[in-house]
């Protein structure tokens, strides 16, 4: 059962160019979608729209977002909203200014779920504390009440995974959730979100630019390149062999755990020029 | 322990910038032109009279004496005694001062509600018309000083279309159950409110005209750390979690915002208190700023020395609660 359907979405810079270009990709409940691509192909943008932040500078042009058959773009705002809340999350990239600096640890947990979702406080209050120690943050009572800064980067992603997952939402959008972190702790985050979706059957859009951490935790892919979508493959075909051109050259590009020495390969400039004539031919179709 | 230390240093660089302040007072009104026993005598008077008051009021002896002599009573609390009205300094200055601070809470109060409902309602219509016409209304709110609103005040709601009284802080003619001089809160402390009501009627006007500029400089001030805060990464994710953009501003934006604020609505509070002098001129407000201009034109030194004291005191202790509300505010400071 297809949870996130999207489908030709183009979102462009206000009276500009072009950020996505026709994306359409689909994540199954449960089910783990990796998002890849340099930086700026436009990977946050998709997790951006389908969450309802994106910025005041870019409009949506056309597409549909279903979450769970409704067009989200369709909605009155309110609506979408309350939507959105209820049954999706983000885990932000960078856990150092993703939590509020005036307010404890444990409304931040819990804000959604009282204001939101109508739970009573002491019941939203027990499920934070059972998140925190879900996500093995020792002494969950004093984190609750400690404020952002008085705790580590790894803490304060662990407190905001705790938080995605705390109203059980249908669909998680992590966006990049470790690369603002020490190297040392990124293999435990990695291996905490992965656990904790496994055992709460979220189904997760993943957004990384390593191709490495695809391989670990997703079960599909979107290949993006300047906001349009080369490749949509699963995992295992993915690795085995890249059915697109560019992906085969990114995925050449990355350097492989069991033989890290391994010449790395710079995408070719031929690679290049072709997936860059394909979005201008693209963009030719569009006008 | 944070907050009893920045306490103590507060104590000890208070006590030197009032000894700066006495110091500087003290000479550069005796350097002025204008001597305040001749001002006293009725026209005709002999030099003998006048040399003969000067060494009542001690002005015949060398300056640095009388520093000493009035330094050393100012220790023991007592501050001289007016030269026109021979009653102490310190019983005059007490008796106004109620009267100042509380027109200058309400400029406050009302400078803080205006500022701040134009920068919450220019944050939650940024980008549109409504914010053009607030940012059209601070900068006019800011090119014109508090004294001419005064003015202006006074055509709209004293002449054109009378609402409010124009001069004094009470009808005289009301009886006063007071045991203060703090009428306003004493007024509703004794659920008085037709006494409250005329006391405010006759505060609206001096308070609005100070508070308007106060009030552009919050309602800009505000209003850019807002629309700063409002693109920070926790905002963002709290909307994420269904909240409306009301709601963002007030409980995810607004408190962080106001913090950088704070720290300037100190200092232009204590501009807003200089400006009673005139305002209160204007409005025949009886309070510090209007004695303080009786006492320069009386030459009355020892209470224009008492007045400048107490208004040095004033602007120090309201720097000093500027600076523990920050720290209570700011949790990253509260335990540090
Ligand atoms: N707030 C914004 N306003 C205008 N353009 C933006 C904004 N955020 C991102 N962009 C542009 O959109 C494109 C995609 O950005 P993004 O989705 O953040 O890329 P990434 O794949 O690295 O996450 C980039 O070209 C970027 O410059
Ligand atoms: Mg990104």
């Amino acid at each position: 059962m297809t949870f996130l359907s999207i489908r030709n979405l183009s979102v462009r810079l206000k009276k500009g160019p072009p950020l996505l270009r026709r994306v359409s990709l689909d994540v199954a409940a449960g089910e783990v979608r990796g998002l890849v691509g340099e930086s700026g192909a436009g990977k946050s943008m998709i997790g951006k729209a389908v969450l309802g932040i994106l910025p005041p500078s870019v409009e949506v042009t056309g597409g549909e977002i279903l979450l769970d058959g409704t067009d989200l773009l369709r909605l009155p705002p309110a609506e979408r909203r309350r939507r959105i809340g209820a049954t999706c999350a983000l885990i932000p990239q960078d856990p150092l200014t993703a939590l509020n600096p005036s307010h404890r640890i444990g409304p931040q947990i819990t804000d959604r779920l009282v204001d939101i979702l109508g739970w009573t406080r002491a019941d939203a209050t027990a499920r934070a504390r059972d998140l925190l120690a879900e996500v093995q943050i020792p002494d969950p009572d004093r984190v609750l009440r400690a404020y952002p800064h008085e705790l580590s980067g790894g803490m304060r992603q662990r407190i905001l995974i705790a938080s995605a997952f705390a109203a059980e939402p249908k669909l998680i959008v992590a966006d990049e959730p470790t690369t603002a972190l020490d190297v040392t702790v990124q293999k435990q985050i990695l291996k905490l979100i992965a656990g904790m979706q496994a055992r709460h059957g979220t189904a997760l859009l993943f957004v990384t630019h390593d191709l490495g951490v695809v391989s670990k935790v997703c079960q599909r892919l979107s290949v993006l390149y300047s906001g349009m979508v080369v490749e949509d493959s699963s995992v295992t075909d993915f690795f085995a062999a890249p059915r697109h051109a560019y992906s085969a050259a990114l995925l050449a590009a990355t350097p492989k755990y069991t033989d890290p020495a391994a010449g790395l390969l710079p995408v070719p400039d031929a690679v290049i020029d072709a997936v860059r004539a394909e979005v201008a031919a693209h963009d030719r179709g569009a006008a | 322990m944070a907050i009893l230390r920045l306490l103590a240093i507060r104590l000890f660089t208070t006590l030197v910038t009032l000894s700066g302040v006495a110091v500087i007072v003290f000479f550069v009104i005796r350097v002025v032109p204008g001597n305040p026993i001749a001002m006293m005598l009725p026209p005709g008077a002999t030099d003998e009279d006048i040399a003969r008051l000067s060494a009542l009021y001690g002005l015949d002896q060398p300056l640095v004496t009388q520093f000493g002599i009035w330094v050393a009573g100012v220790v023991q609390g007592d501050f001289g005694t007016s030269i026109t009205t021979r009653q102490p300094v310190l019983d005059l200055v007490l008796g106004r001062l109620p009267a100042t601070l509380e027109l200058s809470i309400m400029a406050l109060v009302m400078a803080v509600i205006l500022g701040g409902a134009a920068a919450l309602t220019g944050t939650r219509f940024r980008g549109g018309r409504t914010e053009g016409a607030i940012d059209v209304a601070n900068g006019m709110a800011l090119s014109v000083p508090d004294f001419l609103w005064g003015l202006v005040l006074i055509l709209l709601f004293g002449v054109l279309l009378p609402l409010f009284h124009i001069s004094g802080r009470v009808t005289p003619s009301l009886e006063l159950p007071f045991t203060t001089d703090f009428y306003l809160f004493e007024s509703l402390i004794r659920l008085r409110f037709d006494l409250w009501a005329d006391i405010v009627s006759h505060m609206f006007m001096p308070a609005l005209a100070l508070a308007i500029p106060l009030a552009a400089i919050i309602g800009q001030l505000l209003k850019q750390s807002l629309k700063e805060t409002m693109n920070l990464d926790y905002v963002t994710l709290a909307r994420t979690k269904g909240y409306g953009e009301t709601r963002v501003i007030l409980r995810e934006a607004l408190r962080n915002a106001a913090l950088p604020t704070l720290t300037l609505v100190g200092v232009q509070f204590t501009f807003l208190i200089g400006g009673t002098v005139i305002i209160e001129r204007l409005f025949s407000y009886e309070g510090l700023g209007n004695m303080a201009i009786d006492a320069v034109i009386n030459r009355d030194l020892p209470l224009i020395q008492g007045i400048v004291l107490l208004f040095a005191l004033i602007f120090t202790v309201v720097n000093l609660i500027v600076d523990l509300l920050y720290a209570v505010l700011n949790p990253r400071l509260r335990h540090a």
